[in-house]
């Protein structure tokens, strides 16, 4: 349920609640953006994923 | 902190942050702290490079609030920074001490995160260098307080090297001795010409407590020890034909001023209205920032050979 009243204070707080906004949006792509280069940095990574893959079974020979 | 205790003229805007974070001495940090990341023999991933200047200058910004909170008595007698968001009413000063506390906290781990804990912990170290050791005590204590407190200023290429790195190496040193150097005689050809303002705050500046025959002297001195620097890092790993260059042309105009400076009295000086005075601090500004774009034109052209 959102606030319909305003209030001069609204008004005043403007340019501070937007400033706060994008500087929050800004960090938060920020730390999406790192996550996504680390996550990367790593490679390709295996694991197992309740599917037998042959590959992955040592034989031995 | 609650509006029933502190009534500003006016609201704060945003903008007011951000003045409270020093852009301008940002901008600097940003630019040093690139140059160090980049020449740097390990290429960070551009995003996390990005980050990590980033983060660095909000290190940066955060000790500039800190500053602004603790120095507003000064900055409020001073015409350079009595409009600063602290004396001026705009901004509490508990306020500023929140920002600046929050935002260094953010910025280090932050930076922990995305680089490594050498480069944060360089940082957290500036952080506490520039509020604490420079700001709350050597500012007010000693004339040497320029001297020491350009480390703070000199500290964020080579934290700019550690995020890339994870360390420190003789490279970073030298990017670091090149600011260390050159802030005493930047920053006291600015006190020569705006020279009252720091007599009515107290601020035991060099030109306040030893003269300005001696500050003149201390300019002199400081840019023959910073001469042989930019030469010493054109010759290292980093350097190259262009910094070569840079070092000697930009060092022997330095030098010329600060000869000019230390030969003129404050007769001569005030007859022109502190013209060479000006002059060299203008030009200080150069020197720095062409003296790190011509170990960007180096990193470079490496690429290209």
């Amino acid at each position: 349920m959102a606030i319909r009243a305003t209030h001069e204070l609204h008004e005043r707080r403007l340019s501070r609640n937007r400033g706060v906004g994008l500087v929050l949006v800004a960090f938060i792509a920020i730390v999406f953006g790192l996550t996504v280069v680390k996550v990367q940095n790593i490679g390709l990574t295996e694991g197992f994923d309740h599917v037998v893959r042959p590959e992955l079974i040592l034989r031995a020979e | 902190m609650s509006d029933a205790t502190f009534t500003p003229d006016r609201e704060a805007e945003f903008g007011d942050y951000v003045a409270l974070l020093k852009p301008r001495v940002m901008s600097l940090v940003v630019f040093t702290a690139f140059v160090g990341l980049l020449v740097a023999p390990v290429a960070l991933h551009p995003f996390v490079a990005a980050s990590a200047v980033l983060f660095i200058a909000l290190g940066a910004g955060a000790s500039g609030a800190l500053n602004m909170w603790y120095d507003a008595d000064i900055d409020a007698v001073m015409r350079r920074t009595a409009k600063r968001p602290v004396p001026s009413g705009k901004v509490a000063p508990e306020e500023a001490l929140a920002i600046g506390v929050g935002l260094s906290g953010i910025a280090v781990v932050m930076l922990a995160l995305a680089t490594n804990l050498v480069a944060a912990g360089l940082l957290a170290f500036t952080i506490f260098f520039y509020a604490v050791i420079y700001t709350m005590w050597l500012k007010r204590s000693t004339p040497q307080n320029i001297v020491i407190g350009g480390a703070a200023g000199a500290f964020p290429p080579v934290i700019g090297w550690a995020a890339a790195t994870g360390g420190v190496s003789l490279e970073a040193v030298l990017m670091f001795a090149l600011i260390f150097m050159w802030t005493p005689p930047h920053f006291w050809a600015l006190a020569l010409f705006i020279k009252s303002d720091y007599d009515d705050a107290g601020v035991p500046m060099l030109t306040v407590t030893h003269g300005r025959k001696s500050t003149r002297r201390h300019i002199l001195i400081y840019t023959v020890l910073l001469a042989p620097i930019g030469p010493a890092l054109a010759l290292s790993p980093v350097g190259g034909p262009v910094t070569l260059a840079a070092a000697l042309v930009l060092n022997a105009i330095f030098l010329k001023g600060a000869f000019d400076i230390w030969r003129r009295d404050e007769g001569e000086a005030e007859t022109d209205g502190y013209r060479t005075e000006k002059r060299v601090f203008r030009f200080s500004l150069y020197y720095l920032f062409l003296h790190f774009g011509a170990l960007v034109a180096d990193r470079a052209l490496q690429g290209v050979f």
